[in-house]
């Protein structure tokens, strides 16, 4: 594909995962919304542009929950199946922050592999579309919805990959939040310990969590030295630039894990959010008038 | 009785020569949990994963998902206090083969409580999925390998180390739910778990003598457990049963049998020996007499349940072995 074609295309995955994630929102009465602003480059590169994952043929209609796992459960499975059949080649991605499982659905559906109508089955009783994502939901395949539980559980894994040879990476999407908590950072000391240079984390720094403003909850900047002095490889781009989004998907391996560290704008694309601030965790209208707000701004998008 | 010296070392070595899919992960105590010849003989299969245990466990959640069977190595109150989250979510939940070898459970150090695994059993037994084992001696220690790698899913051990009695035959290896009986008897049924199961036995060899008629039934398989020998020992006995463990007194295996007599209405006492407060450092004979789970006391309760009074000395009962706070079996003092 051509460098504008490529690009084009993820804009528009991203403009899609926007747009399907406000009419959830509106239908829905609430939602993780400005997740989905902040997020939405970061998500439609990785989908279209970085990650190697093998093709599915039909978009997948997401299932009824199938209990929980056990030597008893022989009907168990895990939202992996969205990624395509696994390969020795293909890479695994892994959503650090559950919470932003209603995005991850938007990507699915918006890159062809999810039905249309998953959104409907969103936080729908007996579904497999849990609002905060489980492995059972489209696109996972690990519990992360304990924060910082889910990039451990990745390095294990691509620790376990190396060891066996396989030539595919693992994926991480880590949110900002996430590195107020301890056992982040004894997982990324783990990584450059045991040189998991097959590992790519890409992180939504919005700025903003369920409390406000992270400088006023619990301040973790400067972030890029931070894991500089980890001995990451670190790179510190515009979460919304999708050129320098794709590069490090491109780089060669050199001994160490790679950290995106990605700016993002929590309001990006939907202007009407700002007057939010600093709550943007979780978007439920206060108004009716603020509801049609939001509806207007859907018509136009 | 014969004591023997660090044989989960020598042992763990030897088991798992010919498996690939086995993975030693440490947190910076290899040496205090008798994991450091396994490194030194496979150093590719040791994972070195330093003092971070909520990583260790997820990680091992991670490498269990990708095909190898990750044995966790540290003191047990960094597995389940630590990182118990970790366990419930990365572990536990999915099902997943990771097996945690938990040394130093109840006061079997003079580290204190910071490092003595009291509720260990309590807090591990209400997760679904996991399987609890509980080593009495040098045979459980070696044949707990199988065990918990025969078994699917998770399995939480509760190891010893060091000096340590063997007590059962090596040709009577550790069965996943099923109970040893080492004596018979109508008047009072004792069931003892871990290391108070010797204690029990020295208690028991004198009483007898004295005439008194004791089943003594070891519990090894605390989840899931196999109650059936151990209800039908109750109904016939005179006086009930008395538990003994070196664990808290709530939530372990004085709670599992009190659950499974209420559930088949058994009409019998039951009387639950165990740690019943918060712990301190000191000597381990010290701590078990501290905390009546030695010998001389549950001679004492036995005497007060079946109303007698046999006059037992100390120096009556079958010399204890007491293992040399500094010695050559041991990393450090802890």
């Amino acid at each position: 594909m051509k460098k504008m074609d490529w690009i084009n295309e993820v804009k528009k995955i991203a403009h899609g995962i926007r747009k399907r994630t406000l009419e959830h929102t509106i239908k829905n009465g609430g939602g993780y919304l400005s997740q989905a602003c902040s997020s939405a480059e970061i998500l439609a590169t990785l989908y279209s542009k970085v990650m190697n994952l093998a093709p599915i043929s039909n978009p997948i209609k997401p299932k009824l929950f199938p209990g929980i796992p056990g030597t008893e459960n022989k009907n168990y499975f895990t939202g992996a199946e969205f990624h395509g059949p696994r390969g020795k080649e293909y890479d695994r991605f892994f959503l650090s922050p559950a919470q932003y499982a209603l995005v991850v659905y938007s990507a699915l559906i918006e890159t062809g592999r999810m039905s249309e109508d998953g959104l409907d089955y969103f936080n729908k009783d007996g579904y497999s579309v849990e609002m905060i994502g489980a492995e059972h939901s489209p696109g996972m395949e690990v519990m992360t919805g304990s924060l910082g539980q889910g990039i451990s559980q990745a390095a294990g894994i691509a620790f376990a990959r190396k060891r066996k040879k396989e030539t595919g990476r693992t994926i991480i999407f880590l949110s900002d939040g996430e590195l107020q908590i301890g056992q982040t950072w004894e997982a990324i000391q783990t990584m450059v310990h045991h040189k998991l240079d097959n590992i790519l984390i890409y992180i939504d720094v919005n700025g903003y969590q369920c409390d406000g403003k992270m400088t006023s909850v619990m301040n973790v900047e400067p972030i890029e030295k931070r894991f500089e002095a980890f001995g990451a490889r670190t790179f510190r781009i515009s979460g919304h630039d999708i050129e320098m989004l794709a590069k490090p998907g491109e780089i060669s391996p050199d001994g160490r894990p790679i950290v995106i560290i990605c700016d993002t704008d929590p309001t990006r694309d939907m202007d009407i959010l700002g007057s939010r601030a600093p709550k943007f965790h979780y978007v439920r209208f206060t108004s009716d008038e603020e509801k049609k707000k939001y509806i207007e701004k859907l018509k136009n998008m | 009785m014969m004591i023997e010296s660090k044989v989960h070392s020598r042992n763990l070595v030897q088991w798992a020569k010919e498996k690939a899919e086995v993975l030693v992960l440490s947190a910076d105590l290899t040496s205090s949990t008798e994991c450091d010849l396994f490194r030194d003989t496979y150093p590719d299969r040791f994972v070195s994963m330093g003092i971070a245990e909520q990583n260790m466990l997820s990680f091992a959640g991670g490498l269990a998902r990708e095909g190898f069977i990750p044995f966790i190595h540290t003191f047990a109150v960094f597995i389940y206090r630590r990182a118990y989250d970790q366990i419930a979510m990365s572990v536990s939940y999915p099902n997943l083969p990771v097996k945690m070898f938990g040394f130093l459970p109840g006061i079997t150090t003079p580290g204190g409580v910071t490092h003595q695994a009291i509720e260990d059993i309590s807090v591990m037994r209400s997760l679904p999925n996991m399987t609890i084992l509980d080593c009495g001696d040098a045979t459980d220690v070696e044949s707990v390998l199988d065990v918990a790698y025969n078994t699917d899913g998770p399995v939480y051990i509760r190891m010893l180390r060091g000096e340590i009695p063997r007590l059962f035959d090596k040709d009577e290896p550790m069965q996943l739910g099923a109970n040893r009986t080492l004596s018979k008897g109508s008047d009072l049924v004792v069931l003892s778990c871990g290391i108070c199961t010797e204690e029990a036995m020295r208690a028991i060899s004198v009483l007898q003598k004295k005439g008194l008629s004791l089943q003594h039934i070891h519990v090894s398989t605390l989840k899931p457990f196999h109650s059936e020998d151990i209800m039908d020992a109750i109904q016939d006995s005179k006086y009930g049963v008395i538990t003994m463990e070196n664990h808290s007194i709530t939530g372990g295996l004085g709670t599992i049998l009190a659950e499974e007599m209420a559930k088949a209405g058994m009409a019998k006492k039951l009387y639950k020996t165990g740690i019943k407060s918060y712990t301190h450092g000191a000597s381990k004979p010290y701590l078990m007499k501290e905390y009546q789970i030695d010998a001389m006391s549950l001679i004492e309760q036995i005497e007060k349940i079946t109303n007698n009074s046999f006059g037992i000395q100390e120096e009556d009962l079958e010399k204890v072995y007491i293992a040399p706070v500094h010695s050559n079996s041991k990393a450090e003092a802890l």
